[in-house]
């Protein structure tokens, strides 16, 4: 098998895999004794017929590969995405403004900024936001102990 | 003369202070936006619905915020192609081919006023279109029952792709994802969940703003973690504007050029699946080939930056025809506004035009003021909008990514959607990738359900019958443009498209020969 598609390939496999699994749980879904002439499942049977197509055709005729990164550069996502997600975690626990100080000097400090102006740009970055959403316009944030 | 009546009660809709004060807010932040490296009309108003939502502005206050918003980042997208050779969107590529020489030339101003009047004229020109043409199309699609509407939904998916798509499997693969996507929830018909597993938070269904801001904004972010491409494009580079109005002489000369290529673009956005990309190559290569006895187009000649920039304008404006009048856009530019009014609460199509002119007209009276606005503050103040372009990445991102998140939390208070909108950034960012288009998943999860509800009532009122899907004419012919509209980009896709590159390269490439 030529590598240089191997992405497509991969992507329409996944594809195919989620268009069965997407008919087995619309094959399950529970029928309500008052449903229609076509009923709940139909229309999603259809769709999971043509994403598993879509799929099919997309392992059969790939497009070339795109340029993957090194897995540093794929280790800096998931870092990023781990960071997002403790930032959902731990926005109404910490409050909106430690919070976004924390995840915004993060991405700042990955995107290329020096340690100290990180910092900086991070608390500035939060602060701003607080004060042209919350304060200005009176957008409701997530409130942490401090009340801020 | 019912037309005028309508339009007049618009402006009165619009014309309050605040209304005004909303279009200008918007006009300039929507131009700063596209300006921006990174971020374009459609992820721009993505991160700003959650926030206008979540502000409590009425329908039409909101409205004009955000079209405002989605105009200016238009003429915001013109500054980088004209001074950077960067297009900020496929539309704006052909921009670049004489708006970035001209730039070279220490024309840059006059480049960048000149674009700016060409897009009022495309813009204004086209809103007039859309006020004739859409109330006759909603005559035609007030005789549309379920089984047209069905129809006509999968006309919308299988030419949102456009002429110049080179992969219609995943284009399918999209739409039948965003589709899918949509059916989370509890089924409105029978009241039974599904694909939920048992969630408690999935019942109410995906929310299509959270998935918006995922895929659009916080996939960008991670783009450019990826690329670690924290310094400005700009950077570096001595940006000069010279005069910043444009000779009279000049305008005169463009003036033809900008009556041909509206029309064009317009007709361009009317059509199914041609689309605001499209529009700005055709009118492009006519005027080209009208226009160009000397040689002078790719090398600087105001026409040439007049064409595509009217073009463009005037297909965003025809794109509008089919969204309000039928409530199907037929472009990813217009599925952004359809999700706008979605969030309001307002379905675009024929109803609108009977039970809410009022929306409508305020919206269409909106599109004329947020023009003017734009014209009016980006000819003075064009040398502030170009300092924009500074902004390098590695703090603008970090803003994005936090301005969605507080947008989606403001919306429901709850950690569960901002997982979601993650989980939706990196699908995005995985997809992008892979070049499968957004755009589709976006309008799947917007009209999925409306889809799946018109083939349901359709079905229904013919006792189980399917065939009663193909049973009229219109149908019919609905059903023909699906098909070839799908068909045609694999058979000419890859034509049209690397004609559009080729055009870019070539003008590259001669403008390389020419430093050298």
């Amino acid at each position: 098998m030529n590598t240089r598609f191997l992405s497509d390939r991969i992507f329409g496999l996944v594809g195919l895999a989620l268009a069965i699994g997407y008919a087995l749980s619309a094959r399950a879904i529970e029928e309500s004794f008052l449903s229609d002439a076509v009923g709940p499942k139909a229309f999603p049977l259809i769709i999971a017929a043509v994403l598993g197509l879509a799929s099919a055709v997309i392992v059969l005729r790939p497009d070339p590969d795109p340029v993957w990164l090194a897995l540093p550069r794929l280790a800096e996502i998931g870092a990023a995405i781990l960071v997002m997600v403790l930032y959902a975690r731990f926005l109404p626990v910490a409050g909106f403004v430690i919070a976004t100080a924390f995840a915004a000097t993060y991405l700042t400090w990955r995107l290329g900024s020096r340690p100290i102006a990180s910092v900086v740009t991070g608390i500035c970055i939060s602060l701003g936001i607080y004060a042209v959403f919350h304060l200005a316009l009176g957008l409701s944030l997530a409130r942490g102990p401090l009340g801020f | 003369m019912d037309t005028l009546t309508h339009l007049a009660d618009g402006f009165t809709i619009a014309l309050t202070w605040q209304n005004l004060g909303l279009a200008l807010l918007g006009a300039f932040l929507g131009t700063i936006i596209g300006a921006l490296p990174g971020l374009g009309p459609s992820n721009g108003v993505a991160i700003l619905i959650p926030l206008a939502f979540s502000l409590g502005l009425g329908a039409t206050p909101a409205l004009i915020l955000l079209t405002s918003v989605y105009y200016g980042a238009m003429y915001g997208g013109r500054i980088s192609s004209i001074l950077l050779n960067i297009p900020g969107d496929e539309p704006a590529m052909m921009t670049c081919l004489d708006g970035h020489p001209m730039a070279k030339k220490g024309m840059a101003g006059e480049a960048l006023s000149l674009s700016g009047i060409a897009s009022f004229v495309g813009s204004i020109v086209a809103t007039w279109g859309l006020i004739l043409l859409a109330p006759q199309l909603v005559k035609i699609a007030l005789l549309f029952g379920p089984a047209e509407y069905f129809a006509l939904f999968t006309l919308a998916f299988a030419t949102l792709g456009g002429v110049s798509s080179t992969n219609q499997a995943k284009s399918a693969f999209a739409a039948a994802l965003g589709i899918g996507l949509a059916m989370v929830g509890v089924d409105t018909q029978t009241g039974v969940p599904r694909f939920t597993f048992g969630e408690v938070h999935l019942y109410d269904g995906i929310d299509f703003l959270v998935a918006i801001v995922g895929l659009f904004a916080l996939s960008e972010v991670f783009l450019f973690l990826e690329h670690r491409h924290g310094a400005s494009d700009a950077a570096g580079k001595k940006i000069e504007i010279g005069r910043i109005l444009p000779p009279v002489k000049m305008i005169k000369d463009t003036s033809g050029t900008m009556i041909r290529s509206t029309g064009i673009g317009f007709l361009a956005g009317v059509l199914p699946g041609a689309g605001a990309s499209l529009g700005s190559f055709l009118a492009y290569a006519l005027e080209k080939k009208i226009s160009d006895k000397d040689g002078t187009f790719g090398k600087g000649d105001p026409r040439g930056l007049a064409a595509p920039e009217a073009g463009n304008n005037a297909a965003a404006g025809g794109a509008l025809v089919p969204m309000l009048a039928l409530g199907v856009p037929g472009s990813g530019t217009t599925a952004v506004l359809l999700a706008v009014l979605l969030s309001l609460n307002i379905t675009p199509g024929p109803l609108l035009f009977t039970q809410n002119p009022d929306v409508v007209w305020g919206l269409i009276a909106a599109l004329f003021i947020a023009n003017f606005m734009l014209l009016l503050l980006n000819i003075p103040m064009v040398g502030l909008f170009t300092r924009i372009l500074m902004v390098p990445p590695r703090i603008l991102m970090p803003i994005v990514a936090m301005v969605s998140f507080v947008g989606i939390y403001g919306i429901s208070g709850s950690s569960f959607d901002l997982y979601v909108m993650i989980g939706f950034g990196m699908l995005g960012w995985v997809l992008r990738k892979l070049d499968v288009p957004l755009v589709p998943i976006i309008l799947g999860t917007l009209l999925g359900n409306a889809m799946e509800s018109n083939l349901r009532r359709a079905i229904a009122i013919s006792d189980g019958d399917w065939s009663a899907l193909f049973a009229s004419p219109v149908s019919l012919v609905l059903w023909a443009v699906a098909i070839a509209g799908f068909l045609l980009p694999i058979v000419v896709g890859k034509v049209v498209k690397s004609r559009m590159h080729g055009a870019r390269q070539t003008a590259q490439s001669e403008e390389m020969d020419a430093t050298d």
